[in-house]
């Protein structure tokens, strides 16, 4: 039985999979390269949100009725990447309405 | 639920598709503070699509869990995001690295011992899982060492001791070798909390020796391990959505550290085992070198008069909380039409792009946030620049003294502007204990005393010129 789950194949999807990698750290790569130092941060908290997509992983496991082992163990993990993800892009969206640009502190400051 | 059946979730597979989509967006916007928000609200569309994708997904039976766990989640996710500081980012940042990392290194861990359940592990999957859980448990526990030492709960000083690197390297060797044994056969299930025990507490090793000035370094790396741990899981779930969503993180983290590096002319072997900040430095020949000093009404009428001021903050104005303080000083010279800027390093603050938003934050045009690549023509014909709370950044003698410590780092020219203020308590050495010639130089005058009450004063100083007209 062993033997024969270790003599299988690489399964396709793991190329498609190392080829989506690629494409996508390729892809990354290019766009984060165009992000000003100005917006470093916000980039950070932003990728951050996005690394909560463990997320993903978590439902479904705390969803299926593996049993009570695995339920708590996806409960867990749905309440940690639900405070990275909601977390994360709060104080995105915090951060980025302090980016105001010169015409509106003018503004701000007439008003006073 | 084999990966076939899976894969006939047409819905799915659509819906993750626009997803990643929209997280590629999400980065392409980030490129300018106009599109930033779009480009913010395009990721927590990609996040919704992933969610509503999965929970259509057949194996998932019941959702009580599920909304409890959402529920308290959003509950602590956003008070983390609403009431957290500004100087308090970096040390958020690491404690939300902790938390993703946590949920990719529980779902990896159930899904071994599921598969050891169901026969199911294949070699890659072994490996794609010993990968995940060991990123992501040494991503919790090494972000919550940088969480303690950014929220000064830990001592911030490096420590470390002899054979230090050894143990660290023998400690991650041993994990790998156990997950290449249970690569070789999974059925070794006693392996897998050793495993994981190693790879918690190399997460704790790891950030022992290092100190606060490289945590933005640090932390970025943390950034891109908590995104390859999820791409690791990808491969494990056979999910492109979680492959594509890791790995940029893993990109963007790898390309924030290696900027990082980049601007203290260290790599990252260096940063990593090389314990800075511990640096202790010859004791220099106490050889009574000459420097001016002045007040701030001095430096007020200089700054008044002046037709360009470059302001050059670094993270100690912050610790002084003097950063609304400066942003007024800016305002007020904008408004007798001096042309202000900040010449901002990219080692400015405790995380990439740091000192960008304590300033944004205390009302500063984001206009007037100039890098250092951008900036540095500028210092030759400017007339006045302001050095508050910076000083490695500043010091001429990493371009020309070989012996220096930091010799070869990126500095900002500000030496060479007409008249250079430096805003600084006292002639003591900062951080890394090094001295600094810019104070020495005939354009430079010190000003003594605490950054906050500098600042105050050198506003009212300005606002009282301009009511003398």
């Amino acid at each position: 039985m062993r033997m024969a789950i270790l003599a299988a194949a690489i399964p396709d999807e793991i190329y498609t999979g190392l080829f989506v990698f690629v494409m996508a750290a390729f892809a990354g790569l290019e766009v984060v390269r165009r992000v000003p130092q100005l917006l470093h941060t916000p980039l950070m908290s932003l990728t951050n949100a996005l690394s909560g997509i463990a997320l993903v992983g978590s439902l479904v496991l705390s969803g299926a009725e593996y049993g009570k082992f695995y339920t708590w163990l996806g409960a867990i993990a749905v309440t940690a990447s639900t405070i990275n993800v909601v977390g994360g892009f709060w104080i995105t969206d915090r951060m980025l309405k302090m980016f105001k640009p010169r015409a509106k502190v003018v503004k701000a400051g007439e008003a006073k | 639920m084999t990966a076939q059946e899976l894969a006939t979730n047409w819905f799915q597979q659509i819906v993750y598709v626009i997803g990643a989509g929209c997280f590629v967006l999400a980065l392409k916007w980030m490129s300018g503070p106009k599109t930033a928000r779009r480009g913010l609200w395009t990721g927590i569309a990609g996040m919704t699509l992933a969610v509503v994708g999965t929970l259509t997904d057949a194996r998932i039976q019941t959702y009580e869990w599920i909304i409890v766990a959402f529920v308290i989640g959003t509950v602590i996710g956003i008070p983390m995001g609403q009431w957290m500081k500004m100087t308090a980012m970096p040390q958020r940042t690491a404690l939300s690295h902790a938390f993703g990392a946590l949920a990719a290194a529980l779902v990896g861990t159930a899904e071994y011992y599921r598969g050891l359940e169901e026969g199911t592990i294949d070699k890659f999957t072994m490996f794609a899982l010993g990968l995940e859980v060991l990123l992501g448990f040494l991503t919790f526990t090494g972000s919550m060492m940088a969480f303690g030492k950014l929220a000064e709960v830990l001592p911030q000083r490096p420590i470390t001791y002899r054979g230090q690197n050894f143990v660290n390297l023998a400690v991650l060797g041993i994990a790998v070798i156990l997950v290449i044994f249970l690569i070789i056969d999974p059925t070794h299930r006693t392996l897998w909390p050793i495993f994981s025990v190693l790879a918690l507490v190399f997460g704790v090793l790891l950030i022992i020796p290092i100190g606060g000035a490289d945590m933005p370094t640090v932390i970025s790396l943390l950034n891109s391990y908590a995104g390859l741990s999820g791409a690791a899981m990808g491969f494990a779930l056979n999910n492109k959505m979680l492959i594509v969503a890791g790995s940029l993180d893993g990109a963007s983290g790898l390309f924030l550290s290696i900027i990082m590096c980049r601007a203290m002319n260290r790599s990252f072997t260096n940063v990593l085992f090389g314990g800075f900040g511990q640096l202790q430095m010859k004791p220099g020949e106490a050889e009574e070198k000459i420097y001016r000093s002045c007040t701030p009404e001095e430096a007020a009428m200089v700054m008044d008069a002046a037709q360009s001021v470059i302001v050059v903050p670094g993270y100690g104005m912050a610790v002084a909380q003097a950063q609304h303080k400066v942003a007024e000083l800016g305002n007020a010279l904008t408004r007798k039409g001096i042309d202000v800027k900040f010449a901002i390093h990219p080692v400015a603050g405790r995380m990439p792009g740091h000192m960008n938003v304590l300033l944004a934050e205390a009302n500063v045009p984001y206009e007037e946030l100039v890098e250092m690549d951008e900036i540095n023509p500028s210092f030759p014909e400017c007339d006045v620049a302001l050095v508050i709370g910076a000083n490695d950044v500043t010091n001429p003698a990493a371009r020309t003294d070989e012996t220096s410590p930091i010799y070869g780092m990126p500095i900002l020219d500000c030496d060479k502007a007409k008249q250079v203020y430096v805003v600084k308590r006292s002639m003591n050495p900062g951080f890394a204990g090094i001295d600094n010639p810019l104070y020495y130089l005939d354009n430079t005058a010190m000003i003594f005393g605490d950054a906050k009450e500098i600042a105050t004063q050198l506003v009212t100083e300005v606002s009282k010129l301009a009511s003398a007209f």
